[in-house]
């Protein structure tokens, strides 16, 4: 056999263009942020300096709430609900989960809940970012453009049902990234932070990318939907099964990167010190959330099937995320490298969650992403007023005394650090106890101990960082009385503590909707490739040519899929 | 699988040692750039060589994408180098050292 037999082989061309399926109200929350955040950079380029940081400001909140709002309507279609909040002809998609642009973007409750989450985060992110670019007389539309973007990115990894199409989310969410971690021209700090975490990632991306091309050749097929037909139909042998075996562990350490886990974490702390606070906000929410859906993806629902195979290695991973995470964290005397050791540490209950792989695991994952999201952006919030203009005052001496100096922000920094400990009444405890609850609820009881272990050795940590705060004398470096808290700054804090206390109290809501939610993967609809010249023929008559790709042509809407 | 045709699977996998390799002892942000590069591309050969020998189009269409995210990254990691540049012309990425992890 010579290579050129293999090439004569192939019946490349003979090969029908399948035209796509797309469900166009699917990919609406999906647009408007991509349209939200080029549309941003657009109007402050023409516009100049007749627009500031408000106007920006007012444009990504709205642009995520606008995007939270269309995603409503999937979330009832999803769950079957009256079907009258639905702006689309109903009947050409029955409810429940589905998958759309030939099954390569999936929604089903997981994908839609967390991308609600995402256009939640953005604007909290964006009011944080405010109030930081007010105080130090910032004006720049990249950082808020940058997000948009970046929050594309992550919407696109939530819903990814093809390994392909979630390549190109994470890169859309951290090409963006790279560059709010570098975008303090100002600060030297900033740029190496940039530098090293656009290395590190792009690194991680290679390995990413080359654990698809080994499961693409062990499997036939970069779509989950083909992966999961084919993992449950074959058997896989010899080099086929090494290759997908491989090729998990490659994706493995690349999402393990992106989340943070222990071997993988020595970016983390580097760029969160360097970076500017309110872009670390982001990186620590939105990321984080992107980074575990793409893995609850590509590992419980993409290969579920090769679990027993996979579980271990989450095991490890979570174990020394834990106990690294938190053991480190105690010695650490720069508050924001140790809110990122902690963030390790909180990357480990998050993996038990997706080591558990299955309905207690998802619900530990999505309760603990909705909680950690608002915990961390209010976290760094508070770093970032206590940092001052330059984001300098970052040692634990600058919490010295903070309650007597300013005692609403003491007090909101105490309430959202004990909820990162796991206090109850706060959101915090539900998170952790769900966590504990998938690795008992796994038969793995020996990684419940080591979590609730962990646990206690954080909490020391944040109870030193309250005790810093309340009871010791103000120091040098303690911002002075009457340091003031810039509004947007305010507005995001009250979200935050709001958020983590309502949750505390009543985790009832939360819980019902994250019941909801399972992670699924759906066929699309028959593939019409053997229609290919009648839809040639809509497409180039114009008028309703993109809805007659979508569905049959016999029971389109008359209209052609406006709104009302 | 034939065994002729696993000889494009080593060379891409030789190709993504280097690279990686390179990554980790190259001190110059610039090759650094390059070893990226030169992992996404050894991806690529693979990527096409499978789809060859699965007689599947995808393959092929995928390297596509691949080389539109690597042209991003390179303008990305780019304008990261070229803003450090002006601040201190010459930095390798041993004067990167303000933070250590």
């Amino acid at each position: 056999m010579t290579a050129v037999s293999m090439f004569a082989q192939t019946p490349l061309l003979t090969e029908q263009i399948v035209a796509p399926v797309v469900s166009w109200p699917a990919m609406i929350p999906l647009a408007v942020m991509a349209l939200g955040g080029l549309l941003l950079l657009t109007f402050a380029s023409l516009l100049g300096r007749r627009v500031g940081t408000p106007f920006f400001t007012w444009w990504t909140v709205m642009t995520g709430l606008i995007a939270f709002a269309t995603a409503i309507p999937l979330w009832a279609q999803v769950q079957g609900w009256d079907r009258r909040v639905l702006w689309w002809n109903p009947e050409n998609t029955p409810a429940g989960a589905f998958s759309t642009v030939g099954g390569a973007f999936g929604v089903d409750g997981f994908s839609v809940l967390l991308t609600m989450l995402i256009c939640l985060a953005v604007p909290v992110c964006a009011l944080v970012m405010a109030g930081t670019s007010e105080r130090d007389g910032e004006r720049h539309v990249e950082g808020p453009a940058l997000m948009i973007l970046s929050a594309t990115g992550a919407i696109v990894m939530a819903g990814a049902n093809d390994l392909i199409v979630l390549f190109l989310g994470l890169e859309v969410l951290s090409l963006a990234v790279y560059v709010l971690a570098a975008m303090n021209l100002r600060r030297v700090q900033s740029q190496e932070a940039g530098l090293k975490y656009f290395v590190l990632g792009a690194f991680s991306s290679a390995f990413f990318l080359y654990g698809i091309a080994l499961v693409y050749g062990g499997t036939g097929s970069t779509s989950l939907v083909n992966i999961t037909n084919f993992l449950a139909g074959n058997l896989l042998l010899g080099s086929s099964s090494v290759l997908v075996l491989l090729g998990v562990a490659l994706m493995v350490a690349g999402l393990a990167f992106k989340v943070a886990a222990v071997p993988f974490h020595s970016w983390s702390p580097d760029v969160y010190d360097g970076a500017p606070t309110s872009s670390v906000a982001f990186m620590a929410s939105v990321v984080k959330v992107a980074a575990f859906a793409g893995m609850v993806r590509v590992l419980v629902v993409g290969f579920g099937t090769f679990a027993a195979d996979w579980r271990p290695v989450l095991q490890i991973l979570a174990v020394l995320s834990l106990v690294g995470g938190a053991l480190v964290a105690l010695v650490q005397t720069n508050v924001k490298r140790l809110l990122a050791y902690s963030s390790i540490s909180h990357a480990g209950f998050i993996l038990l969650g997706v080591e558990a792989a299955n309905e207690t695991g998802n619900r530990a994952v999505l309760v603990y992403l909705v909680v950690y999201t608002f915990l961390v952006i209010g976290s760094f919030a508070v770093v970032s007023i206590v940092g001052r203009s330059g984001d300098a005052m970052h040692s634990l001496d600058s919490y010295r005394g903070l309650g007597r100096v300013a005692p609403a922000l003491a007090g909101t920094f105490t309430i959202l650090l004990l909820a990162q400990a796991g206090v109850p009444f706060t959101s915090g405890f539900y998170a952790k106890f769900y966590a504990v609850i998938a690795a008992v609820d796994t038969q793995s009881a020996w990684l419940a101990v080591v979590a609730m272990l962990s646990a206690v050795i954080a909490a020391y940590l944040y109870l030193r960082l309250v005790v810093a705060m309340w009871f010791v004398a103000p120091g040098e470096q303690t911002p002075k009385p009457g340091i003031r808290i810039p509004a947007t700054t305010g507005v995001a804090l009250v979200l935050c503590v709001a958020v983590t206390l309502f949750i505390g109290i009543t985790p009832g809501p939360l819980t019902s909707v994250v019941d909801e939610a399972p992670p699924a993967v759906v066929q699309p609809p028959a593939a019409q490739g053997s229609e290919l010249p009648a839809d040639l023929l809509n497409l180039l008559d114009g008028g309703a040519g993109q809805e007659s790709l979508t569905t049959d042509p016999g029971s389109l809407p008359s209209t052609s899929g406006g709104n009302p | 699988m034939r065994s002729i045709d696993a000889g494009y699977l080593v060379l891409a996998a030789i190709l993504f040692s280097i690279g990686a390799f390179g990554l980790l002892v190259r001190r110059n942000p610039l090759v650094m750039l390059m070893c990226v590069e030169l992992m996404l591309n050894a991806v690529n050969l693979t990527f096409v060589a499978f789809g060859m020998m699965l007689g599947d189009l995808a393959g092929q269409v995928t390297v596509l994408f691949v080389l539109v995210v690597a042209a991003a990254e390179v303008v990305v990691g780019l304008g990261i180098v070229v803003a450090m540049a002006r601040r201190r012309p010459g930095a390798t990425a041993d004067d990167i050292r303000v933070l250590r992890g």
